[in-house]
């Protein structure tokens, strides 16, 4: 760890707002459950972005107070959600054909390994799960126009979520753009992985140290 | 005259059969046909097939359906949740076949199967353990997937308001699977909240039109709760 003893890897909440900040208004975003819903929040209210849920929402707001629940109104999550002016619902199978004819802007999903080519596993850790799920994620992945992933950049146990390849089960093959992770931001390239910037006080012999695949800078 | 309007769960249930394939509405508990899945319970038809995006949670509804053993198998795209007990249980003890399917190829499988298309290319899934088995074809240098059509015996839909005919709107993400699989099943089944007269639903709104629908229950039960 003394190699981070001048670093400060951000935060969760840091981690969202970093992601919203490279956001750009009149993009419609599809934010994945857990980590990346938290995104939404770091958007200023001024820049419009139209957030999906892949459940059939289209304009989805922020959990409304308690008193003013619509119990009909979930997201993916099965979280209680709100609906922006201007807000639509959809079925499932337009829902999904939205995403699968490539009219989303973008997907920000959670994973557990990204790999230099872009592959990304992020539904299932074993092939023997006792209960496998993949919900939507394979859907996301593959009909998006861009994919960032948002992600610790290690295991609690401390290996590299940065792979040369995925070793669990994948979501999806070269589907990748871009990575947020607590010590860096990462552009997926012909390349393998190439680093946008990195938590104040981190050196790329240090991030490195941390990732399995080899890093470049992002001017080459 | 025309009347689709049931007026009891046993003549809503009536003549669903052992070994059929049930497509059940809803995500998690929202626009979950909770009435209807219990009418299945009492009805008795067993060795189904189940065409639903969760598996069940707490001992009630599906999981009790799942409990009792008449479900043979499961297609679903999102089984394991807070709750999911009783599928995990059987899972876990072999007592069940599970068929993973992507959410949003299960539902285009099922509009497939509603609208005459045996089967369709997707990138879903492309390179992933879920492609084991199926067809891959180059289509403009990208890769994609044969996935075949996902029809229902049954269907068990939840709507907000319906009328004689069969038409039918929703309540706003409780909409979700039901009109897809409203198209996907021979027999279609409705619980609504409200019945209206013929007319009254505005016709530049309702979202599925009565020929996907067989029956209708009326069940005001009020406000779901997330599970």
């Amino acid at each position: 760890m003394s190699l981070f003893a001048a670093c400060k890897p951000l935060t969760r909440t840091e981690m969202a707002a970093r992601v919203a900040r490279d956001i750009p208004e009149g993009w419609y975003v599809n934010l994945g459950i857990g980590a990346p819903l938290q995104v939404a929040d770091h958007v200023p209210a001024e820049r419009e972005v139209i957030f999906h849920s892949e459940n059939g929402v289209l304009g989805m707001g922020p959990a409304p107070a308690p008193e003013n629940i619509n119990p009909w109104l979930i997201n993916a999550g099965k979280q209680y959600i709100t609906l922006r002016t201007g807000g639509s619902y959809m079925h499932h199978t337009d829902s999904f054909a939205l995403i699968r004819g490539g009219h989303l802007d973008l997907c920000v999903l959670g994973a557990f390994q990204v790999a230099e080519n872009g592959d990304i596993a992020n539904w299932s850790i074993s092939d023997n799960d006792t209960a496998p799920a993949v919900g939507g994620a394979m859907d996301l992945a593959a009909g998006a126009r861009q994919l960032w992933v948002v992600m610790e950049h290690q295991t609690k146990s401390g290996e590299s979520r940065l792979v040369r390849r995925c070793t669990y089960p994948l979501t999806a093959i070269g589907a990748v753009k871009r990575v947020y992770t607590n010590l860096a931001v990462l552009d997926v390239t012909n390349a393998g992985f190439a680093v946008r910037d990195m938590a104040p006080g981190l050196t790329l012999d240090a991030l490195q140290k941390v990732t399995d695949a080899p890093l470049h800078t992002a001017e080459g | 005259m025309i009347d689709k309007i049931v007026h009891s769960m046993a003549e809503a249930m009536a003549g669903i059969r052992d070994g059929s394939v049930v497509l059940l509405g809803g995500f998690g508990s929202i626009g979950q046909p909770n009435a209807l899945i219990e009418g299945l319970i009492e009805q008795g038809a067993k060795d189904l097939t189940i065409v639903s995006n969760n598996a069940g949670t707490g001992r009630t509804g599906l999981a009790r359906l799942l409990e009792l053993g008449r479900v043979r198998k499961i297609i679903c795209s999102y089984p394991r949740s807070a709750g999911s007990v009783v599928f995990e249980e059987i899972y876990r003890a072999g007592k069940i076949e599970l068929e993973i399917v992507p959410q949003g190829t299960m539902s285009e499988r099922m509009r497939a199967a509603g609208a005459g298309i045996p089967a369709f290319y997707t990138a879903t899934a492309v390179g992933t353990k879920l492609a084991a088995g199926k067809e891959e074809r180059e289509i403009g240098g990208k890769r994609y997937l044969l996935e075949e059509a996902l029809a229902g015996d049954v269907a068990l839909i939840e709507a907000w308001e319906a009328d004689r005919w069969g038409n039918l709107i929703y309540r706003s993400s409780a909409r979700n699977f039901n009109p897809v699989m409203a198209t996907a099943a021979k027999l279609t089944i409705a619980q609504a909240q409200h019945i209206v007269e013929l007319g009254a639903l505005d016709p530049e709104k309702i979202v599925t039109p009565g020929i996907y629908v067989s029956r209708v229950l009326h069940v005001p039960y009020g406000e779901p709760t997330v599970t």
